[in-house]
């Protein structure tokens, strides 16, 4: 079974780089993007076919290491 | 007295930590491999800067998990002092041994200059030879040194007197100008609450001689002397 885990800064938080490819994006013409968060997106193939288990399994690994709780906020998808 | 300086996969400031210590200090240091179980009994703890483990995922996101991690954390918790330099802070930050986190550079540059930083207490083993509010001069190298925490915890920090380096310009005021990365407050280095773990983006090791044009971070290192001596 497959997670997808997608990580971003919290929205508390400052993104300079996201910043910069809104600013980008403006200077193209597109100024309806109004901002641009930039994140993490990682896909997680996991040896159980029981969806429950696979979140779970997916939440304690993006706690332990993909996300940085300090900054950092994820949602998980499953299958 | 021992220093062990950590090597992890992609530290490149081992050898000048090592340097500082033992050639410009005339203390002995041994390198500690990250896959190592023990610290060999060192006194001091340094974790170098560099890129550990290839910046990936996050600044220090793995090397907070190599096995050395075990011993440092032991080290670091039972009161031993410990210091970390730059990728050294990061990861004493993904550990989770000093509270907050490194966002990227407010402007997205790698900053790679003298800066001018402020000791603000000098009552913890990395500045205890230094006066109250002296200035240094010491070199920043980094991509992602915008410390930040969140409000309730930058006022503990404030107010435990955690923050141990303020940047500043060359006559000591704190003001945005100066501050190289964006970093709340503009925090250079912090303490954990019993001050024995310091974390700093600066390198002291590479302001140790006069050739490197600056000798200001050798007091950093003179201080830890001081501190365990005086014991």
């Amino acid at each position: 079974m497959r997670a997808r885990v997608f990580v971003t800064l919290k929205p508390s938080v400052f993104d300079p780089q996201g910043r910069t490819i809104a600013e980008a994006l403006h200077s193209m013409g597109y100024g309806g993007v109004e901002d641009v968060r930039q994140g993490k997106y990682f896909e997680l193939d996991l040896a159980t076919t029981e969806a429950a288990q696979a979140k779970a399994l997916a939440s304690e690994v993006a706690d332990k290491l993909l996300a940085n709780p300090v900054i950092e906020s994820y949602r998980i998808e499953i299958g | 007295m021992k220093f062990a300086v950590i090597v992890f996969p992609g530290s490149n400031c081992d050898q000048d930590a090592y340097y500082a210590v033992t050639h410009v200090l005339g203390q002995q240091a041994e390198m500690v491999w990250h896959k190592d179980a023990s610290l060999k009994g060192a006194d001091v703890v340094i974790l170098p800067g560099g890129f550990a483990h290839g910046d990936y995922l996050r600044t220090g996101a793995m090397a907070r998990f190599s096995p050395i991690m075990n011993a440092v954390r032991s080290f670091a918790e039972s009161g031993g002092p410990t210091l970390g330099i730059c990728n050294g802070f990061q990861v004493l930050l993904e550990a989770g041994l000093l509270p907050g986190a490194m966002l990227r550079n407010r402007g997205l540059k790698f900053r790679c200059e003298h800066v001018h930083i402020r000791v603000e207490h000098t009552d913890t083993p990395f500045t205890l030879r230094c006066a109250p509010g002296q200035l240094l001069r010491i070199p920043i190298a980094h991509g992602e040194g915008n410390y930040y925490a969140d409000p309730q915890t930058i006022a503990s920090l404030e107010k435990n007197r955690q923050v141990i380096f303020r940047y500043t310009d060359a006559g000591g005021v704190v003001c945005d100008e100066a501050n190289p990365n964006g970093s709340v407050a503009s925090i250079a280095g912090i303490c954990n609450e019993r001050r024995n773990i310091v974390g700093l983006m600066p390198h002291p090791e590479r302001a140790c001689e006069l050739s490197l044009g600056s000798t200001d971070g050798l007091v950093i290192l003179e201080s830890v002397v001081s501190a365990l001596t005086a014991v």
